[in-house]
């Protein structure tokens, strides 16, 4: 029971680092990206090259992975979607849509259609029994890592002059710009830094989640649901809806094996009947 | 006489936030009255209430005698509670006449109706053009909304609102942003308002207030402060102080 | 009022509802296509599905303005009620069509409230979900449905008791064209009707619209449910006049295929799904002759540039053709 528990930490905690930054940019710009999983994918195929092809040690391929999505990101977000901010939901999904589609030909055009393993070293592969819970140091680690992500960000966030700057801009961007805030700048660096961490995400997680050309449609669902459930600009709300998910959709495959895939809508459906703003929402994006 | 609106010790909350104290307005049918105020007063907020946009923390508002206080806002339209909005809320790419013929058809309880076109059998036209008349919007009545000119569109916006044939007209502020010159017709179109209309208007002009209203109603941080005929109100030294914090209201 | 004015009201809403001479050269052309072309009859049977689809779509997107990523989910309902029918004795296809559309109309109007529940980022989530849970359950009961086999052993019965399916595709074909210009009439009736106005309304602002005592939750409702069961038709209708239904009448692909032709022809004009439709499986055609693996990558450059270009532009190029008056419909 408690190793499902244990899972279903590992699963989630992936999913928040995976899903913050959507969360920061669909507040903050009021941007649906929907393409965010096509950086995740972009982070895991970024570890796999400089793993199994380059031979660089996996923990300290990690922050190259950050650096690289995040590069991608601040590239993407300064030529291409600082043109649709202002355009309607309906134009930012089709054009993020369009994104997840090229990106999935050319991943699957570069490294084939095949779901692809990350090496990863034999020292995290083994399991730990502490009291009696059998834990994988490779999901341990992944606990360790993402939790002080989580903490760093929300420290960044609640302690810093950036923190505050991008919380200003968040409730209100007009009256942040006319404070002198440089919104545009903030936007590039949070878009950056969240899609640097969905990369990181994606190669921290592609041991547990996979990684295939498919990976940004099947984890859209889950994005959605962690932004709409947590609401969005909300980094506890995120967190804790992201575990949530980990958690229900692990434990439903291990107990409800036929009907485990179903569990996650459940919760979706459960949140919506009962807190249609989301666990933590504002009723402001709309 | 049953008012054609009346609200009972209104009152409404936005946290420890006051902002509407126990407001009792009754406006008979075909009144002709004005809420006017300090800005913050709770104009904004009455109206919500009214409307149905908020519900109110306690207290009751009743139309013709009937309690309408919990009611949806499309169910109160079809009491005869109709508003204009204080920035204009049209549809810029329809046509004058496409906006209130849509109008009318709801108020004529056509438009769940999926069958027969808008304009079958020309009743709907027939209505849509001789409102379009009264505000003098014949001639536009083919472009597009979005390109007429503010004051007019400002016109329009009343006209929408009395497509739906009202017993009870909220005006919110018809006058705001329009140009000296045309504030003449705006006023002339809400004098011209069919008489057996009860009409409250929301207005900072002055102005227009004293030439239109036939009682007033002065709020202050959410409660009435006083009520009475234009002469009473502009005698009241508690309203010129309050005024006066203004810059006087001449 | 004058009279001249009231005249030249009721001229102007009369206007709206007149068949242009461009619309009328539309349907010639296609009637034309049908009968110099017999050769490519699948294809234009083909044509005709995706169309029918994109209309329901447009309906749901363009004129209510509920925004869905998961239009598949009535589009493959009504192929698997058709074909399941089809496969356990209930051959005659105008008995398939109408199950296929009305079930999935059902679902539609079950599903409403949930999608309309919150606001644009809960729907894309709720349509999403909706899509995704019946492709997995279609996957999962293979017994009904053929799993990721697909559906096999349909008989499609004759046409009105008349007309055998043939092996060209011929009457195939003819039948898509049928259901799709009556689904056509009917929505185009629906645009123009008094329904299709406050629809408008209701997406221009719904602010003003319920000010106006329209019941906006009702409109949308509404709207949501015939283009669920319009979905199903085509869905449909696809799984009878190709005699197979897969998976991928449930997938992603397929939803987002809608949202692409309706990029290409426009939005909010019931011609936009047609037009677009024709463009798109031509273009869809070319391009995976050219790269047949990768004409997924052409197609999101697609949707990424029409959307920088803007998506107004081919409706604007259109809609200079005519006058601007008329711009609202139909």
């Amino acid at each position: 029971m408690l190793t499902v528990l244990f899972d279903g930490i590992a699963y989630g905690m992936v999913l928040f680092i995976l899903a913050c930054g959507l969360a920061v940019t669909l507040g903050l710009m009021n941007l649906v990206n929907l393409a965010h999983g096509a950086f995740a994918m972009a982070g895991g195929y970024a570890a796999l090259v400089l793993v199994n092809a380059w031979g660089v040690p996996f923990l300290a391929a990690l922050p190259l992975v950050f650096l690289a999505t995040a590069a991608l990101g601040a590239l993407m977000e300064r030529t291409l979607y600082v043109q649709v901010y202002a355009r309607s939901h309906l134009d930012q999904v089709l054009f993020s849509v369009g994104l997840i589609f090229m990106a999935m030909a050319v991943v699957d055009y570069a490294a084939g259609p095949s779901q692809q393993f990350i090496r990863i070293p034999e020292a995290l592969r083994g399991r730990i029994e502490v009291a009696g819970v059998g834990m994988g140091i490779y999901r341990l680690l992944v606990i360790g890592l993402c939790g002080a992500v989580a903490l760093a960000l929300h420290l960044a966030l609640a302690r810093t002059r950036f923190g505050s700057q991008l919380r200003a801009a968040v409730d209100d961007s007009r009256v942040a710009r006319g404070l002198g805030i440089n919104v545009g700048l903030i936007f590039t660096v949070t878009f950056a830094v969240g899609s640097g961490l969905a990369g990181l995400g994606g190669a921290l997680g592609a041991d547990i989640l996979g990684l295939d050309p498919g990976f940004p449609l099947r984890f859209m669902i889950y994005f959605l649901i962690v932004v709409t459930v947590g609401g969005t600009a909300s980094i506890p709300g995120a967190f804790l809806a992201s575990l949530l998910l980990g958690i229900a959709d692990v434990a439903g495959k291990y107990y409800l094996p036929s009907l485990g895939a179903f569990i996650i809508y459940g919760v979706m459906l459960a949140v919506l009947v009962w807190r249609p703003q989301g666990l933590f929402g504002r009723a402001g994006v709309r | 006489m049953t008012p054609a609106l009346q609200t009972l010790g209104l009152t409404h909350h936005f946290g420890a936030f006051l902002a509407t104290d126990n407001v009792n307005i009754s406006l008979p049918p075909g009144a002709r009255h004005a809420l006017i105020g300090p800005n913050g007063a709770g104009k904004t907020t009455l109206v919500n209430l009214l409307t149905g946009v908020l519900r109110p923390g306690a207290g009751r508002i009743l139309m013709g005698g009937e309690e309408v206080t919990g009611m949806a806002q499309d169910r109160r339209v079809r009491r005869g509670l109709s508003r204009t909005f204080q920035i204009n809320q049209l549809f810029p790419e329809l046509t004058p006449l496409q906006s209130v013929s849509l109008a009318v058809a709801r108020r004529m309880e056509l438009d769940g109706g999926w069958w027969r076109p808008l304009g079958h059998g020309g009743a709907v036209a027939k209505e849509a053009a001789e409102i379009l008349g009264r505000f003098g919007l014949s001639d536009a009545m083919g472009r597009r909304v979005g390109d007429l000119p503010y004051g007019r569109q400002r016109l329009l916006e009343v006209a929408l609102a009395i497509a739906a044939r009202p017993r009870v007209l909220l005006l919110d502020e018809p006058a705001a942003g329009v140009p000296e010159a045309e504030r003449e017709d705006i006023l002339a179109a809400i004098r011209a308002l069919p008489r057996e209309v009860a009409v409250l208007l929301i207005e900072h002009d002055m102005d227009l207030v004293f030439r239109f209203a036939e009682s007033i109603t002065v709020l202050v941080s959410g409660a009435v402060l006083m009520e009475g005929t234009p002469a009473e109100v502009a005698a009241d030294p508690r309203v010129r102080a309050v005024y006066l914090g203004e810059g006087g209201h001449d | 009022m004058s009279v001249p004015d009231r005249d030249a009201a009721r001229r102007q809403l009369a206007g709206l509802a007149r068949w242009r001479p461009a619309e009328i050269a539309f349907w010639v052309a296609v009637l034309a296509a049908y009968a110099l072309f017999p050769q490519r009859a699948a294809l234009i049977a083909e044509v005709a599905v995706i169309a029918l689809f994109a209309l329901s779509l447009d309906l749901v997107l363009g004129y209510a303005g509920i925004l869905t990523l998961g239009h598949a989910a009535f589009f493959g309902w009504g192929a698997y009620v058709a074909g399941i029918a089809a496969s356990r004795g209930w051959e005659d296809p105008t008995l398939g069509l109408l199950l296929g559309g009305g079930t999935a109309g059902v679902l539609g109007l079950l599903g409403a409230p949930l999608v309309l529940r919150g606001g644009d980022l809960t729907r894309l989530m709720v349509t999403l979900g909706l899509a995704t849970v019946l492709h997995e359950l279609a996957n999962r009961f293979t017994g009904l449905t053929g799993g990721a086999d697909g559906l096999q052993g349909m008989v499609v019965g004759p046409l009105l008791g008349m007309f055998e399916f043939d092996l060209e595709g011929h009457v195939g074909a003819a039948y898509a064209l049928a259901v799709l210009f009556l689904a056509f009439l009917l929505l185009r009736r629906i645009a123009l009707s008094p329904f299709g106005w406050s629809l408008r309304a209701i997406r221009a602002n719904p602010l003003r619209a319920a000010a106006l005592g329209i019941p906006l939750r009702r409109r949308l409702v509404a709207a949501y449910t015939i283009g669920a069961a319009l979905a199903g038709v085509a869905g449909a209708l696809l799984a009878q006049v190709t005699q197979f239904v897969s998976l991928d009448v449930l997938s992603f692909q397929r939803s987002a295929d809608g949202l692409l032709v309706l990029l290409i022809g426009g939005v909010g004009w019931l011609y936009g799904g047609l037009v677009g439709a024709v463009v798109f499986k031509l273009m869809q055609d070319l391009l995976s002759s050219l790269t047949p693996q990768y004409w997924q990558f052409w197609i999101g450059a697609l949707l990424v540039v029409l959307v920088l270009l803007g998506r107004e532009r081919p409706r604007a190029w259109i809609a200079r053709l005519r006058r601007p008056a008329e711009g609202a419909a139909p």
